[in-house]
């Protein structure tokens, strides 16, 4: 049962990052590369319909880890404390910048919300990026000095940083080298995410331009990976032991490596789609690969006086989690026809729809 | 630790505050899109269509700010109260996760397909979208609900003996006594400020000689929204919602009523005065006798008791607060009916439209169904106090273990400014929707 809601909980984040993944994508090609009224309509149009729906799966991934993992919850939301609203304000910031920028014809107020919504996107990106890195390097439980825990053994509370900005002190921060290593990957990689799906949904100016950036983009991409597969043995002495255990785990790395080194070929691709494909492949790839390796824990602890919190010790009790399955079956089925409904009647390119115009 | 639970509970209190300031007004406004675009379908009078479409922008304004600060609520659950979420996430988290995956979802899709879809769509299939966001945002007010209920008065669970609070009757999260009462007052209080909301435009219009045609329309519309769900919010809803009250929460109940002292032969109403926390009794009291003992029991005799009768750890932490929370919503709830009542009949003897004095008053009433809202569930969240879960999990005992007084203030001032910043922009955007009006948006 624990393990049905784990793959639920991971497949709805998954899907999370896959989707708004390409609107943050989109935010950063906007604070960067779009220099026309043009690009920027184009950008906004491409995203415009969906990443109000986009976002709910962040809403809905936090409710079904409320309901199956609370404890999880519970310890994760009040030890990430900081980073958490900070993510709140970001979004709200991208929400309006997204929705206000159209409502008063005016340079300087499409100039601010234009930035509010770029700046918003790169910052959620790279804050995302950290937080998988918090995840993988794991927290000190308890709060633990000196082998004493200072609260319950699966409390704690991460400052933004402690001043070594050290994987391995004893009083860890939010940001150090490891996690915003994985910020910056997030950043790169979701930036060529979003690009492709401008490829895909418009038919602007942009687009061979773009296709260029996501090929340098790319070998970026590849230069941190491989740093941070050199790196990653130094937070994570065993990385691989349960792709030893269980081989077909490979799968995963294989699904991301097709992604990433696939795009290589972006400029021969003949259908605008196949990069979005690609690039969601390899994010998919990618956290399921890192997540795998750490089954079964959901977070790791980095002391030897608190066990690492896993499936197992945070879920709910049995009864809530079977009933919970006839509920969700039925509403992930609404789902789906609810996207395959807003994905038929916004098809192909978008230029046109006049998103935010009133 | 206490100033820690206090910046904790005045976060989630302002964030509530702001968020249920849009969704009170979306829930209600949605039903009437619905209507205006139905009766489009029915006459195919361009007027109806071009109103719907009117009121739809304000609805989507209304409803992006109801997400941006709706999503701080469900964050908040488990970083300011880790604790509460801990024991209870196994049922809370329920109704929660259902919200996100029955009406978050539908919402979201259909509201971006009833804004930009309708030349796609065609007018029968964009009345179906605006039918979906309808029911996705009275779903979520139903979730939502059932979770309070369940705070008010749990049922279907069983506590382990780590202290967790575990399901045992999902049913019974849904046929929980306290819900129905609650939802639908609630829903009719949502229809309330809608009503007000629509009439209070079309006065504007009407007196200022603008878009008459649409004034006329609103004020009507509004006037008949106005009266129906006025009297719904007393009769029967609020009535029933207070007799659950006074059968699990009598301390409650006494409170709200200002209630110090057992009376026998029957207890007063009392519709002024302020309560004294030192002598334990009401100052300048205007009351009717055995009033309250009939509202509640329908005897002119019947025993309500005092506040004298239950022990002082079981108060509610604000009595004064709850008792003026509860008379605010009751006094304006009646002044709604009243007003709505002059206003219809001025209507059927068709000189609404020429009544200045109602006119004016339905424009100056616009915020006051947002006061009564809002103090509406201040009284149902103050009377809980001092529990989380009624008679079994204190507010103290909810909160984050980790979580500093000084981090919770930190970010309270930051909600307080960015809220600040967002009500303003809203005012201004929805102040230059309302002043362009229905005639001059084209699609």
């Amino acid at each position: 049962m624990e393990l049905f809601w784990y793959i639920v909980l991971m497949t709805m984040l998954a899907v999370y990052v896959i989707l708004d993944g390409y609107d943050f994508g989109a935010g950063i090609i906007h604070l960067f590369f779009a220099k026309t009224e043009k690009d920027k309509k184009a950008i906004t149009n491409a995203i415009g319909p969906f990443w109000d729906a986009n976002e709910v799966w962040l809403i809905a991934a936090g409710g079904v880890l409320f309901f199956a993992f609370p404890t999880l919850y519970a310890s994760s939301f009040s030890g990430f404390y900081l980073p958490l609203i900070m993510i709140l304000w970001l979004l709200i910031f991208r929400a309006i910048g997204l929705e206000l920028r159209g409502q008063v014809h005016n340079k300087m107020w499409e100039a601010v919300w234009d930035k509010a919504f770029g700046v918003a996107s790169l910052f959620l990106a790279l804050f995302f990026g950290i937080a998988l890195g918090n995840v993988v390097r794991g927290v000190n439980l308890g709060m633990v000095t000196n082998g004493v825990s200072a609260h319950e053994a699966h409390y704690f509370f991460l400052p933004l940083w402690n001043p070594t900005f050290s994987p391995q002190a004893e009083h860890l921060g939010i940001i150090d080298w490891f996690t915003l290593m994985l910020g910056i990957i997030g950043v790169v990689s979701l930036t060529i995410h979003g690009a492709n799906w401008i490829i895909f949904k418009t038919n602007s100016d942009l687009n061979s331009k773009l296709k260029n950036v996501i090929f340098k983009l790319n070998i970026v991409l590849l230069a941190l990976i491989i740093l941070s597969l050199l790196v990653w043995h130094l937070i994570k002495p065993q990385p691989f032991y349960n792709f030893l255990q269980y081989p077909w785990l490979w799968v995963f790395p294989i699904i991301f490596f097709i992604g990433h080194l696939g795009l290589f070929k972006i400029k021969s691709f003949k259908k605008d789609g196949t990069g979005f494909l690609f690039s969601s492949m390899f994010l998919f790839g990618g956290l399921a690969s890192t997540m795998a390796s750490i089954f079964p824990k959901l977070l790791p602890s980095t002391n030897s006086t608190n066990p690492d919190l896993t499936i197992y010790n945070m879920a709910a009790h049995e009864y809530g989690l079977s009933v919970g399955i006839y509920w969700f079956v039925v509403a992930i089925i609404l789902v789906v026809v609810y996207f395959t409904i807003q994905y038929k009647v916004f098809k192909g390119k978008m230029d046109d729809i006049g998103y935010g115009e009133h | 630790m206490e100033d820690m639970l206090f910046y904790d509970r005045m976060q989630f209190a302002f964030t509530i505050t702001f968020h249920y300031l849009f969704p009170q007004l979306t829930m209600g406004l949605s039903l009437m899109i619905v209507y205006f675009k139905w009766k489009f379908l029915r006459t195919h009078a361009e007027t109806y269509n071009q109103a719907a479409k009117f009121w739809m922008k304000i609805f989507a304004l209304n409803f992006a700010m109801g997400v941006v600060t709706g999503i701080p609520m469900e964050f908040q659950f488990g970083t300011n109260w880790a604790k509460f979420s801990e024991l209870t996430g196994g049922i809370i988290g329920q109704t929660l996760a259902m919200e996100g995956m029955f009406s978050f979802f539908l919402e979201s899709s259909f509201l971006g397909l009833f804004i930009f879809g309708e030349k796609l769509l065609g007018h029968k299939l964009h009345f179906v979208t605006g039918f979906l966001v309808f029911l996705g945002s009275w779903a979520s007010g139903f979730l939502i609900i059932a979770t309070h209920s369940w705070m008010q008065h749990p049922v279907g669970y069983e506590i382990l003996e780590n202290g967790k609070f575990v399901l045992n009757n999902f049913g019974a999260l849904f046929t929980n006594e306290w819900l129905w009462p609650s939802y639908l007052h609630n829903q009719a209080a949502s229809l309330v400020t809608a009503s007000f909301v629509v009439a209070a435009i079309g006065a504007f219009y009407i007196l200022n000689n603008k878009h008459h045609e649409f004034g006329k329309l609103f004020v009507k519309t509004g006037v008949i929204f106005g009266f129906i769900s006025s009297i719904l919010v007393a009769f029967p809803t609020g009535d029933m919602t207070a007799k659950n009250v006074v059968k699990h929460q009598p301390v409650t109940f006494a409170a709200m009523e200002g209630l110090f002292e057992t009376v026998d032969g029957g207890s007063e109403i009392v519709l002024i005065g302020q309560p004294n926390m030192i002598d334990k009794t009401l100052d300048n009291k205007i009351a009717v006798p055995n009033i309250l003992s009939f509202l509640t029991y329908q005897k002119w005799d019947a025993e309500i008791k005092g506040l004298n009768e239950f022990d002082e750890s079981v108060y509610p932490t604000n009595i004064p607060g709850l008792y003026y929370a509860y008379h605010i919503m009751v006094g304006l709830g009646t002044i709604f009916i009243g007003l709505m009542l002059v206003a219809v009949v001025q209507l059927f003897r068709k000189k609404l439209y020429k009544t200045k004095w109602i006119l004016w008053s339905l424009l100056f009433m616009l915020p006051f169904p947002y006061i009564a809202n809002t103090t509406g569930w201040y009284t149902a969240e103050l009377g809980r106090q001092p529990w989380l879960v009624y008679n079994l999990l204190r507010t103290s005992e909810g909160a984050s273990p980790t979580v500093s007084a000084g981090n919770t203030l930190f970010t309270l001032l930051g909600f307080i400014g960015l809220y600040l910043l967002l009500g303003l922009l809203f005012l201004m955007l929805v102040g230059k929707i309302i002043n362009k009006g229905p005639e001059l948006i084209k699609h």
